[in-house]
């Protein structure tokens, strides 16, 4: 009798737990849409999620949110879910360019339309790639940076990991109006690979072979932190920094006065114009096949 | 107490793991009626294959009473070395995988190895073997994706033969082999043996040993094959692939009632345990459970079926 009782209990405990948690919400008259994110552990996706469920809730669209650990096995189970749960879009912000394929050919097949977030895929029919404007982001930084120092001066550029896109679109960017100004001249360019401690070493030795440096420019926040030591550490002062990202220790540096700028990515706003482009394009409208998100300037 | 009451009791310890499976079907059915179509058990078949491929060879070391951590790293080496031969060194696809299962199995001797004739214990040589296999990858593998294996390839782990998934008939086939060792060879009885007691295997004549030595590689092989099959799945290497697999593994093989001492339980019941879990996976994303809660909920269920399982465990050694 006394197993019959336990079995009975293990039974409603089941059932109550996920009832209790899901219920029975199948059926809705407006759009599902399913996003699929990388990782939740990370603030920055996390802010991405609010962004996307504050414009889904303003249009009147379910979105349906699964989180990938950063394990693209687990990112395809939750994928194929989604497309067995029948979401009218996918937005999937991919663990792996090159994983998230087969995913994507999936949907396809099922006459799902897809659209990518933050990172892009390496195949299959994607509706539209939302993304921050890297290029525009590098522009920023150089205008800031002429801004600054008058339009005249040497300048460092520290680049990210070397076929990276954002390496190559922050530094294309920069570039673009570093060129077109004649008064600055870019001394060094090398890559620190997105890095800390390379950052201090590399602007180590940059710092022994120019005796005068204006301004820096990095890819990211690290190498710009690293240079920042750099500088630091030899003694030479009145360099201009700028790094990109907005990390925390590089908004504490930008507001203690170490650092002139850093560039912000604006992850709430990737979420809510992904949510956007979707609804609009199930709804009949056209949709860019590359949205750029705008950066913004974090200076003190 | 009637005999049909010892009737139910005795049905419910012979199968109480695929009890709590069936129970948790019915349930999820009633919440939502998308989980019974065929198209989303073949789904969850195809989820489940690959944990349960490495769970069928966690089961043989834990049933001689042992443990194999490597498994995670191992599907990842081999994933990667079959993906790395086929495209950077353009060997022949069958040539490619026979390697990285080769070496897979390599790994599996050493690990024996190790345990065997280094004394070191199993947590902890597999442990190592663990670190080791991962930091090839990333050697191997520069921290990066491989991919561009071809169609061939692609189909072991995408591809269907009829309507199933080409990964669930190899689990099906891996199951078989299992099963028939486990029960129907001498082999098969010397595990049990050695997981019941090792001391009385070896004065019963049993070289405990190579039995151990063969039960890693066994382990090897299948997190081998499953790490090829994964590879294909995604159409891409990943260097950090199968990372806490092993965890996921075991905790299949002792959801399906094998016991971590050793000695007792089988690969059936693991596969069953592989279910409950992908089961769960899927039905947990149909009913729209937010990734915290899935985490919390599925906690929860683990400990109830293991308790469930003991005490019905307990009660068959009472009576």
């Amino acid at each position: 009798m006394k197993k019959n009782l336990s079995f009975l209990l293990i039974l409603l405990l089941v059932i109550s737990t996920v009832s209790f948690a899901g219920g029975n919400k199948e059926e809705s008259d407006g759009l599902t849409l399913g996003l699929s994110l990388s990782t939740l552990n990370n603030p920055f996706f996390v802010t991405l999620k609010e962004g996307a469920e504050a414009k889904a809730a303003e249009l009147g669209a379910k979105l349906i949110i699964v989180d990938s650990q950063d394990d693209p096995s687990k990112e395809a189970t939750n994928i194929e879910d989604l497309i067995q749960k029948g979401v009218d879009a996918l937005l999937i912000n991919p663990t792996d360019a090159d994983a998230i394929v087969p995913s994507i050919k999936k949907a396809n097949a099922a006459g799902i339309p897809v659209f990518t977030i933050d990172r892009g895929a390496a195949g299959g029919d994607v509706v539209s790639h939302i993304a921050s404007d890297n290029v525009a982001g590098g522009k920023m930084a150089a205008e800031y940076m002429v801004e600054l120092l008058g339009g005249k001066g040497n300048v460092v550029e520290l680049e990210g990991i070397a076929g990276t896109s954002a390496a190559r679109d922050r530094g294309k960017g920069f570039n673009s109006v570093v060129s077109g100004n004649s008064g600055l001249s870019v001394v060094a360019r090398q890559t620190a690979n997105f890095n800390r401690a390379e950052g201090l070493s590399v602007f180590e030795n940059i710092l022994q072979a120019q005796s005068e440096i204006s301004a820096v420019f990095a890819h990211n926040d690290e190498m710009i932190l690293g240079a920042v030591q750099a500088a630091e550490a030899a003694g030479r002062t009145g360099i201009i920094f700028i790094g990109f990202d907005a990390v925390d220790d590089a908004v504490n540096a930008v507001k203690s006065g170490k650092l002139a700028a850093t560039v912000a990515q604006q992850p709430a706003e990737i979420g809510s114009l992904g949510v956007d482009a979707a609804v609009k394009s199930l709804s009949g409208g056209s949709v860019e096949s590359s949205i750029p998100v705008p950066l913004a300037l974090v200076t003190k | 107490m009637n005999l049909k009451e010892t009737d139910i009791k005795d049905f419910l310890r012979r199968y109480s793991v695929a009890m709590i499976l069936l129970i948790m079907v019915i349930s999820l059915s009633l919440f939502s009626w998308r989980f019974l179509r065929p198209a989303n058990l073949i789904n969850i078949s195809l989820q489940t294959s690959i944990v349960a491929i490495v769970a069928i060879g966690m089961t043989f070391t834990i049933l001689t009473g042992g443990i194999d951590l490597s498994v995670g790293s191992v599907m990842a080496l081999c994933g990667a070395l079959a993906s790395g031969c086929i495209v950077r060194n353009g060997f022949p696809i069958y040539t490619a995988i026979l390697l990285a299962l080769i070496i897979g199995v390599g790994i599996g001797f050493l690990n024996g190895l190790l345990i065997v004739k280094g004394n070191i214990p199993p947590f902890v040589a597999t442990l190592a073997v663990m670190a080791i296999s991962r930091g090839l990858t990333l050697v191997y593998t520069q921290g990066r994706p491989i991919s561009g294996m071809g169609d061939d390839f692609v189909y072991w782990g995408s591809g269907k033969i009829g309507v199933l998934p080409v990964p669930v008939i190899i689990l099906f086939i891996i199951f078989l082999i299992s099963y028939i060792i486990l029960r129907h060879t001498r082999f098969g009885l010397h595990i049990y043996a050695i997981g019941g007691n090792e001391e009385t295997a070896r004065l019963a004549g049993i070289n405990n040993d190579k039995s151990k030595i063969f039960v890693y590689m066994i382990s090897s092989f299948t997190a081998a094959l499953a790490g090829i099959l994964l590879t294909a799945r995604l159409w891409s290497a990943q260097p950090n692939a199968g990372v806490g697999l092993e965890l996921e593994a075991i905790a299949a093989t002792v959801l399906g009632g094998t016991s971590l001492m050793g000695g007792y339980g089988g690969t059936g019941g693991t596969v069953v345990g592989a279910f409950i879990m992908g089961v769960l996976a899927n039905g947990l994303n149909l009913l729209e459970i937010t990734a915290d809660y899935q985490r919390v909920i599925k906690g929860i269920i683990f400990i109830l079926a293991v308790m469930f399982d003991i005490y019905t465990k307990k009660e068959k050694k009472k009576g």
